[in-house]
């Protein structure tokens, strides 16, 4: 029941935005559809950490640690972003050549975006599964064209192509996957039954299936080679979008991935791990290097993503409990401080109205309390005491020196330290540097510091205090990764 | 096990036929200059998926199969052209495409070793699993993928590169057919819901490029790189 109106209520909250209700209604409604979401998926999640998984009703819907830990994520920043957009939103489509209904067409796709966001963890049937996914593509292609400017259409484009392509190629191992468990028995087509039945799945059937899942996935998540429309994307958008597409969309394409381990991992001839850690290991040191030369803050955090999917990928490649644990973690503290530190950055282009780092200097000085939040946010992704992060990267880093990989944990640790140190190079220059002569500023809405300040308490919440019943829900997310 | 005793010898043999013109189709879908073309190169091979579908359902007595046939038809030879004709303008079709990412003669030289690759990676599957047709559609199918990945880098015209995503996913559909020709109703349905989605985002989306930008060169947009 709670599961079916947690994918449900959006797509009502939609249709109710398309109405003529939705002329002058479109963001209290997509609020209050978010913030009822939110305590449903915060109930689901809360069943999740004490039973392990949430009791459907039914076959159709499903979730267990992992799926309520993504549900519960996506919730969190569709309500923070929804806030955001309130007069964000509002500023940016009373621009020039912008029809009367951008506004309203912004909340309907909002609306359908987070419904398909929902569906990923939460369709038992693998290949609706791979549909919602799909979905995610489809729903948000005009959400990052929103601006309609040349480079905001080029972003588009790329994304939907370059997605639907990797999708595609997904779905090709997803058919071989059925065609295995076909050959296994018949098992139901859920994670479920694909992990039960992997033992005896012809391994020339799961190893391309593997594959091709996780470089046409991979794609949609970030991972480098694939990730050369992610920067586009990411720093094209508005804000708000931003804010789910780096937050929440890359982590539930992500969390597909992981799914795979347990599969892959029930065959005894077959090891995922070297390319779990070998993608992981190469997207973080890309991105690393990327950071370094940035010279743009929105693309600044979009490569930050791409690390992160890397750290992530990478912990759950090293294998056992802990680092699954540390792999969980990280998933929460990223998508909770990426998205917002996309918040602080749309604030910052409302008020300077450019995304140019070198051209934004001395913010302390004109925006204090947006200046807080940027440094804040930079902080928390960078993965500084006394944030997730920082506990979750250690949580990573001593399971794998516990388990003896040195080589991987070594080269990790390298490039954790440079990403940390370009990332806050960056953000103190253009918060404390000199104020350029040049620099005119205008007032951000009052709907993105509200929002900052309500996305603010979980970003701080969980690096400080994290309450037992959320412990509960991470060691059942990392138990159905497998360890 | 052995491929050389089929149960189907003549639909077999039509199948075999089938999939090869479905590799030429998708050639021509890499190679046409004109736009036009491109869409015919696609809906052929669109009919030759739904040929292939309902012999492989003739033969293995598959309704689901008659499903895929149907759904293909009705998706990707009616509803496709129309919704690119609605959103595309009519100027789009008329463009000849000049400048590639590679002249045709290289395109092709790839495009061959792409097929050589299929067959690579088809092979170790087939020695060990053995279904009826996934000899012929398998292999074929992944060689129509990868030359429609490599259609949506070489093009630079935006319906030419759509058309290259579309024949991606013909060329899994097409292995999809003998792999798993029970998949449920409930799955094909929702593919077949995407397909013509696809189409139609990214046509309105190559309508909003060339109204703002004022061409449909998608390739040759580069604002946004690194500095």
């Amino acid at each position: 029941m709670e599961l079916a109106a947690i994918i449900l209520l959006p797509a009502a909250a939609s249709a109710l935005c398309w109405s003529p209700f939705g002329r002058r209604f479109a963001a209290p409604t997509t609020l209050a559809s978010a913030i009822i979401v939110l305590a449903l998926a915060l109930g689901v999640s809360m069943q999740a950490a004490r039973l392990g998984h949430f009791d459907a009703a039914h076959g159709w819907l499903t979730c267990d640690g992992l799926g309520a830990l993504i549900v519960v994520l996506v919730a969190m920043v569709g309500t923070t972003a929804a806030v955001f957009s309130w007069g964000y939103i509002r500023l940016r489509s009373r621009h020039a050549h912008a029809d009367p209904s951008k506004e309203q067409n912004y909340y309907v796709l909002y609306n359908l975006f987070l419904m398909s966001l929902f569906a990923v963890p939460l369709l038992a049937n693998v290949a609706l599964m791979w549909v919602a996914v799909e979905l995610t593509t489809l729903l948000s292609a005009f959400l990052v064209g929103f601006e309609d400017t040349p480079e905001a259409l080029e972003a588009a484009w790329k994304y939907v192509v370059l997605t639907t392509l990797g999708a595609v190629l997904a779905l090709l191992g997803f058919l071989i996957l059925y065609w295995g468990s076909r050959v296994a028995g018949e098992p139901p087509f859920t994670w479920l039954g694909l992990v039960s039945a992997a033992p005896r799945m012809p391994p020339s059937l799961l190893w391309p299936a593997f594959l091709f899942i996780l470089v046409g996935f991979g794609v949609k998540v970030g991972l480098v080679p694939m990730h050369t429309w992610l920067p586009d994307a990411h720093s094209q958008a508005p804000a708000s979008i931003c804010a789910l597409l780096s937050g929440v969309e890359t982590t539930t394409v992500l969390y597909v991935i992981l799914r795979l381990f347990p599969v892959v991992g029930g065959a005894a001839a077959l090891d995922a791990r070297p390319w779990f850690i070998g993608f992981g290991l190469l997207s973080v040191a890309i991105a690393t290097l990327l950071l370094v030369y940035v010279r743009d803050f929105k693309r600044m955090f979009a490569f930050s993503t791409v690390e992160h999917m890397g750290i992530i990928l990478v912990a759950a490649g090293l294998g056992g409990a802990e680092a699954h644990l540390g792999a969980a973690y990280q998933m929460t503290g990223h998508a909770i401080a990426k998205s917002f530190c996309f918040l602080a950055a749309g604030a910052l282009t409302a008020i300077f109205g450019t995304q140019e780092i070198p051209a934004v200097r001395g913010i302390v000085k004109y925006a204090p309390f947006s200046a807080l939040a940027f440094v804040a946010g930079a902080f928390a992704i960078a993965g500084a005491p006394p944030f997730a992060i920082f506990i979750s990267e250690l949580m990573i880093l001593k399971a794998g020196i516990d388990g003896g990989h040195y080589l991987v944990i070594g080269l990790l640790a390298f490039f954790l330290v440079i990403a940390f140190c370009s990332i806050l190079f960056h953000v103190t220059r253009m918060t404390f540097g000199a104020p350029r002569p040049d620099t005119t500023i205008a007032v951000a809405p009052i709907s993105c510091g509200i929002a900052l300040v309500v996305a603010a308490i979980p970003l701080v919440a969980i690096g400080v205090y994290l309450p037992s019943i959320f412990q509960g829900l991470l060691r059942a997310a990392a138990a159905a990764m497998g360890g | 096990m052995g491929m050389n005793s089929s149960p189907f010898p003549v639909i077999s043999a039509l199948d075999a036929l089938t999939g090869a013109l479905f590799l030429l189709t998708a050639l021509g879908v890499l190679a046409t200059r004109q736009v036009l073309a491109s869409l015919q190169f696609f809906i052929a091979q669109s009919l030759l998926l739904t040929l292939s579908a309902a012999l492989l359902g003739v033969a293995l007595n598959s309704p689901h199969l008659f499903a895929v046939a149907a759904i293909t038809i009705a998706t990707k030879t009616i509803l496709i052209p129309l919704v690119l004709r609605r959103t595309v303008s009519a100027e789009v079709y008329r463009t000849r495409e000049i400048e590639r990412v590679l002249n045709i003669p290289a395109s092709l030289l790839i495009a061959a070793l792409l097929v050589v690759l299929a067959y690579v990676i088809a092979n170790p599957v087939l020695a060990t699993v053995d279904a009826p047709f996934a000899q012929v559609n398998l292999p074929l199918g992944i060689a129509a993928m990868l030359l429609g990945v490599f259609t949506v880098a070489v093009r630079r015209e935006a319906v030419p590169q759509l058309l290259g995503l579309l024949a991606v996913e013909n060329g899994v559909f097409f292995a999809g057919v003998a792999i798993v020709p029970n998949l449920p109703v409930i799955a094909e349905l929702a593919a077949a819901v995407d397909v013509p989605v696809v189409a139609l985002v990214v046509g309105l989306l190559t309508r909003r490029i060339q109204l703002r930008v004022g061409t449909t060169a998608v390739g040759s947009l580069s604002s946004l790189r690194e500095r």
